[in-house]
């Protein structure tokens, strides 16, 4: 649902910046507010958590020799506050520190698997977004009819489906037995390596190298994981779609339109569609959020090199480094996508005013 | 009233009694409810989970955790083994039917948590205001915007695996939205006359939120909750397939999936049993929530 | 959605039920493809990776003093590096003679100089796997002189006379791999030795260098055309991370991928019959084992010892879940190893474990045991939790991530551990020296590096054996020193040694001469032709 929280006005008389200025400034602090929250939260789960950050360094092997040596590299002695504001300090610099599983910068590694995430995501989101927007208007317009009923039991079955296991059978079907999609990973291994990495999405670099045997390639590998992405949003956009759509169809000013002779389409698009198109952003916007932060089983299934595996490994091993610079970044990213369809909603939405 | 058949008393136009007003309109939001035949399925779907599980020492053929190496990975309709069995040769039908348990349980223990403590943080958010509401919402906001798999992994790893861990997992990433809604309902109702009325009465801010915000609230919370168990099922379910949720020999749905993975390409069918289920009884829950939406939420324009 | 449904189960038995011949889009003729599971590989420097797949990416990149031939394992190590070596007549010093008209990947020549570096460096960087040779009384100190370079030859003097063949097995072991020093030194950054540098680039000589290392996605590596040996005919060799057993299955049918390595038992058996494609099996070095912690005051009492070995169906979990990849093992020797043991006299006893438990007086038990998640390990746990609970013992089984049961292990937390155990180096020392030695019990000595210790075991009298075996340079007489403390441990220790690994890799059936290192070493793929 779109939640615009406005904040009631406290009616401060002689304010001493204009009032763009003081919303944009309090905008800026309750995103820095809530990111220092973010961290700090992530910062005390990774070190309460029973895992030993220093034993998934040294092994199993590792005398007590080394290991406090190393207990005493990562500041494990320090007070766990002085250990935050250190972790603070350099993420002010830019310094996500070193992951631990992968020995490089975590900013590096990010910048490695965020793209391979973004890809499916934004794939994902374009299906689920261009089936699920006209089923949602199909659905509403013939409410109640068959075609109503079977949409909405189909968006329902998409979101009732634990996706981890519709992906390991479309996986064994239409890889295994098929042979219609590529497998596992981004790419053939005989593709890899034979376009530059730009943007590092796959696709993306393919088409800026030329090279469309890579792009198709990329594309066999990306379709299914990315189809099951959007079938789930596209469970989620088509049942918003229909909601907001039943709302304009039974306003006034359609009645009025159907009254003036409008034809039926002019209708439906022309007004009532015209009308939720900025709810529909917000959700859209939504649903690419939670796809980016949501597709973590879908990696694992796909050996999608994404965040969200990327994550979830650094987590079971204790790389605390590479937990943060990964939570940090899918926040920041989920915060900026919230308020940038909130601000669509207030400049566009008449009645948001 | 003695002419009158029941029904006709509960169809009533102009009901008699305060009694009687509110029991008709339970009994036309239950009429408009069953009248949608996917309304009816999810709940017959939950009402057959719901015997499944009370009858589970009944209706199991075999005991869930008796193995029997010798016969393992047998298929559909083997010997009494009607689904087969798994890896250590248990009946996966049995298993099937004691996993409900833990289904259900998952739901009680998380539908007892989440909406509470989102209706708790949303209202006194709401009704207070000021920097009580912005502690509050910026929490939540920050709550809200962390990977949800990732902070229930975090919490579960932190907390040690276990079903009941990770119940308190996903309650930890459910509630935001609820407190989010909780707070917006209560911004509406704060200023409305009958509150000031309350006010004026002497009530303090306690009994003005527990008396009358909580119940206007409860409708949309139901429906939201509803929509949502589905969610946390298949949370669960992710849960268990990453080997985070119930440990074993529990037969945990999403457990169950992620042992029978391995067998997928030869025996396909040790995961996908339990995989029908989840989709079964998620699907069952949406088609309810769904319906109970229609029925509940005015604002979504009515019956369907 | 039920049709769909359907189709997609008929597909699956279709699948299961036909013998299709593998698809042809066959991978190039001079690349090898590898699929399996390098998500531990967190380093390439030799002197600190110390992880399973790092092992086979360092045994084809550094080349070693002396090595194994994978055509030819049973020999034992051989020379490379070293040309030759001599020991002193009081056994404490060897001198190598470095073969002449080596190089490494960049050009410049193999020294006795690079060698006295890259094993300094090794002791001095203190990392995990540096015990291998700080067991020699190395340390920062004295390594100067302990480890020596002088014209072509370099010279270890070791604290002790050890048995050759150990100091000589210990430098084939991953952190014996020999780096080019000044291309290291170049790199080196805060007097780290080049070790941040190394992590991810390498700089040897052997058959391949390291291309490109992505985490947990692929390595790839490319052939040197100036390996001594000639060049290898893979010019290319990519190992592409595969977690699921399924995936490298279907990979392979399709073609994608030459080689899987991570097959479970019911992929191996349903891809045999597959048309091209062959499975290999290698006896590996993994043990399988259960430990009981001797500080609890019930598992400490020889009877239920002696009562649990009889709670394990070895026979039965062999045939079924371990069917093909691990073979039943009793002794902390794997097979192969000087001195292994193959006396396997335990099985599947509920009668006699009960009777034992009871002359114990044992009532009412509950265990908790510590499993790490892999799915074979949880299969061996749950097998094992049925038949304690038909002996009238309660057992929890603790679940987690491999650092977690870890920890609590390392500090004798678990009444019972369930765990596996791989030898560091290919001598008998590197299993005896952990299981059956245990100079100091005490919590204050916290050698948390030794089974025994973690398990709060004194072995009684066993270290004294392991110590005089590690010494004893006569072959026949070590190997029957080593029989005696196995057939003692078998007997009177807290461990239940279950099953020692078999590896299976399938594979195109064009791949020849693929090695995996069975027990003693990693995999090398400067040998394969396809």
């Amino acid at each position: 649902m779109v939640s615009v929280t406005s904040q009631p006005e406290e009616g401060r008389k002689s304010a001493p910046f204009p009032a763009w200025l003081r919303k944009f400034l309090t905008t800026c602090g309750s995103i820095a507010a809530t990111m220092l929250g973010l961290l700090l939260v992530t910062f005390v789960i990774g070190r309460v958590m029973p895992i030993d950050p220093v034993l998934a360094i040294v092994g199993e092997r590792a005398s007590q020799e080394s290991y406090d040596a190393v207990y005493h590299q990562l500041g494990l002695d320090k007070p766990l506050m002085v250990q935050f504001f250190y972790y603070l300090w350099d993420v002010l610099h830019g310094d996500f520190g070193n992951s631990l599983l992968t020995a490089r910068p975590v900013s590096q590694d990010i910048a490695r698997v965020f793209p391979a995430t973004m890809e499916l995501a934004t794939l994902g989101v374009v299906i689920g977004m261009f089936l699920g927007i006209p089923m949602g208007v199909l659905s509403a317009v013939h409410r109640g009819t068959w075609i109503d009923q079977t949409i909405r039991v189909l968006t329902l079955v998409g979101y009732s489906m634990p996706i981890f296991w519709l992906g390991m059978m479309g996986l064994l079907l239409f890889y295994g037995i098929l042979g219609w999609v590529g497998g596992p990973g981004r790419l053939d291994i005989f593709f890899e390596g034979l376009v530059p990495s730009v943007t590092g999405m796959v696709l993306v670099d393919a088409l800026l190298a030329g090279d469309m045997d890579v792009f198709w390639n990329g594309f066999s590998h990306l379709i299914l994981p990315a189809s099951l992405l959007g079938y789930y949003s596209l469970a989620y956009i088509s049942r918003m779609t229909r909601s907001f759509m039943l709302e304009q169809l039974s306003a006034e000013y359609i009645t009025t339109a159907r009254v003036k002779g409008l034809s039926e389409r002019q209708v439906i698009w022309g007004h009532a569609f015209k009308n939720i198109r900025v709810q529909l952003v917000t959700v859209v916007a939504l649903s690419y959020a939670n796809l980016l932060e949501g597709s973590v089983l879908t990696e694992i299934i796909f050996s999608w090199p994404g965040i969200g595996s990327y994550i979830t490994t650094a987590l079971l091993s204790a790389d605390m480094n590479a937990v943060l610079g990964g939570t940090v970044v899918v926040g920041l990213i989920f915060i900026c996508l919230n308020i940038l369809s909130d601000l669509l909603y207030k400049i566009f939405d008449p009645r948001a005013k | 009233m003695s002419e009158q058949t029941l029904k006709q008393w509960l169809l009533s136009d102009a009901p008699t009694s305060r009694m009687q007003a509110r029991v008709a309109g339970l009994y036309q939001g239950w009429l408009r409810l069953t009248s949608n035949w996917m309304t009816l399925t999810g709940l017959i779907i939950l009402t057959a989970l719901v015997l499944v599980a009370v009858c589970a020492p009944l209706l199991a053929p075999h005991d869930p955790f008796e193995q029997d190496l010798l016969n393992r990975l047998k298929p559909i309709g083997y010997d009494d083994h009607y689904l087969g069995t798994d890896s250590l040769g248990r009946d996966i039908l049995s298993r099937l039917i004691y996993g409900s348990r833990i289904t259900l349980y998952i739901v009680a223990l998380v539908t007892l948590i989440a909406p509470v403590v989102g209706l708790l943080v949303g209202t006194v958010a709401g009704y207070l205001g000021g920097w009580t509401d912005q502690i509050l919402m910026r929490t939540t906001d920050v709550f809200l915007a962390f990977p949800r798999l990732v902070l229930a992994l975090a919490f579960v790893a932190a907390l040690g695996p276990g079903i009941e861990n990770a119940v308190l997992a996903i309650s930890l990433t459910a509630w935001p939205p609820y407190a989010r809604m909780a707070r917006a309902e209560t911004l509406t109702i704060r200023s409305s006359d009958f509150i000031a009325a309350i006010r004026l009465q002497g009530a303090g801010p306690l009994r003005i939120i527990t008396r009358h915000i909580w119940p206007l609230c409860i409708s949309s919370l139901i429906v939201r909750v509803t929509l949502d168990m589905a969610g946390i099922i298949l949370a669960a379910a992710g849960l268990g397939f990453l080997g985070l949720g119930a440990q074993p020999p529990s037969p945990e749905w999403g457990a169950m999936i992620s042992e029978g993975r391995r067998f997928i390409l030869d025996h396909w069918w040790v995961a996908t049993i339990p995989g029908l289920a989840i989709f079964t009884v998620s699907l069952a829950f949406n088609l309810l929530g769904d319906g109970l939406r229609d029925v509940l939420d005015p604002k979504d324009g009515g019956h369907g | 959605m039920m049709i769909f449904k359907s189709l997609l189960a008929g597909a699956a038995i279709g699948l299961a039920i036909s013998t299709s011949p593998m698809a042809i889009a066959a991978t190039p003729d001079n690349v090898l493809v590898v699929a399996m599971r390098i998500d531990d590989i967190t380093t390439l420097d030799p002197a600190e990776s110390f992880e399973f797949a790092g092992g086979d990416v360092s045994r084809n990149v550094y080349m070693k003093l002396v090595n194994f031939d994978p055509t030819d394992l049973d020999a034992g190590y051989k020379p490379e590096i070293a040309e030759s070596w001599t020991v002193s007549d009081d056994g404490t010093t060897i001198t190598f003679k470095i073969k002449e008209g080596l190089s490494f990947h960049s050009g410049n020549p193999v020294t006795a100089e690079d060698v006295e570096f890259s094993l300094q460096r090794a002791v001095l960087l203190n990392k995990t796997p540096s015990f291998i040779l700080t067991q020699f009384g190395f340390s920062a100190e004295n390594v100067a002189q302990t480890i020596k370079a002088d014209g072509d030859t370099v010279t270890i003097t070791t604290d002790q006379p050890y048995a050759t063949s150990f100091v000589l097995n210990c430098l084939t072991a991953t952190i014996g791999g020999i780096v080019d020093k000044k291309t290291v030194l170049a790199h080196e950054v805060d007097g780290d030795m080049g070790n941040e540098w190394l992590k991810t680039n390498s700089a040897g000589s052997g058959a391949y260098s390291v291309q490109a290392w992505n985490p947990s996605d692929s390595v790839v590596m490319t052939a040197n055309p100036d390996y001594y040996r000639g060049t290898p005919e893979m010019t290319r060799v990519i190992i592409k991370h595969v977690q699921e057993s399924a995936s490298q299955r279907l990979q392979l049918e399709r073609g994608d991928i030459d080689v899987a390595r991570n097959l479970n038992p019911e992929d191996v058996a349903g891809i045999s019959s597959v048309e091209g494609v062959k499975v290999v099996d290698e006896l590996k070095g993994r043990l399988m084992y259960l430990s009981l912690n001797q500080q609890h005051p019930v598992l400490s009492k020889p009877k239920v010892r002696e009562a649990f070995k009889y709670l394990v169906d070895y026979e039965g979990m062999t045939q079924s879940f371990l069917k093909g990849q691990y073979t039943v093992h009793q002794n902390f020797l794997p097979q192969t190893y000087l001195g292994a043991s193959s006396e396997n006299p335990f099985a599947l006893n509920l009668e006699k474990a009960k009777a034992l438990l009871e002359e114990a007086g044992v009532d009412g038990l509950e265990l908790t045991v510590g499993v790490r998640e892999a799915q074979e390990r949880l299969e061996i746990a749950q097998s094992f939790q049925n038949n304690a609970a038909a002996a009238g013992i309660k057992v929890n089984l603790t679940v987690g991530t491999g650092k977690q049961i870890l920890g609590q292990y390392r500090a004798r937390e678990l009444d019972v551990y369930l765990g596996a155990w791989g030898p560091d180096y290919p001598d008998p020392h590197t299993n005896a020296g952990t299981f059956a030695f245990n100079p100091d019990n005490s919590k204050e000595a916290n050698a948390t590096g030794l089974l025994a210790w973690r398990n709060g075991w004194d072995t009684a009298g066993l270290t004294e054996k392991t110590a005089a075996a590690v010494v004893e340079n006569d072959r026949a007489v070590r190997a029957k020193l080593y029989d005696e403390i196995q057939a003692e441990f078998r007997e009177t220790s807290p461990f239940i040694v279950m099953a020692q690994q078999i590896e299976q890799n399938a594979m195109n059936e064009k791949v020849m001469n693929f090695s995996g290192g069975q027990a003693i070493t990693s995999a090398s793929y400067w040998q394969v032709t396809k």
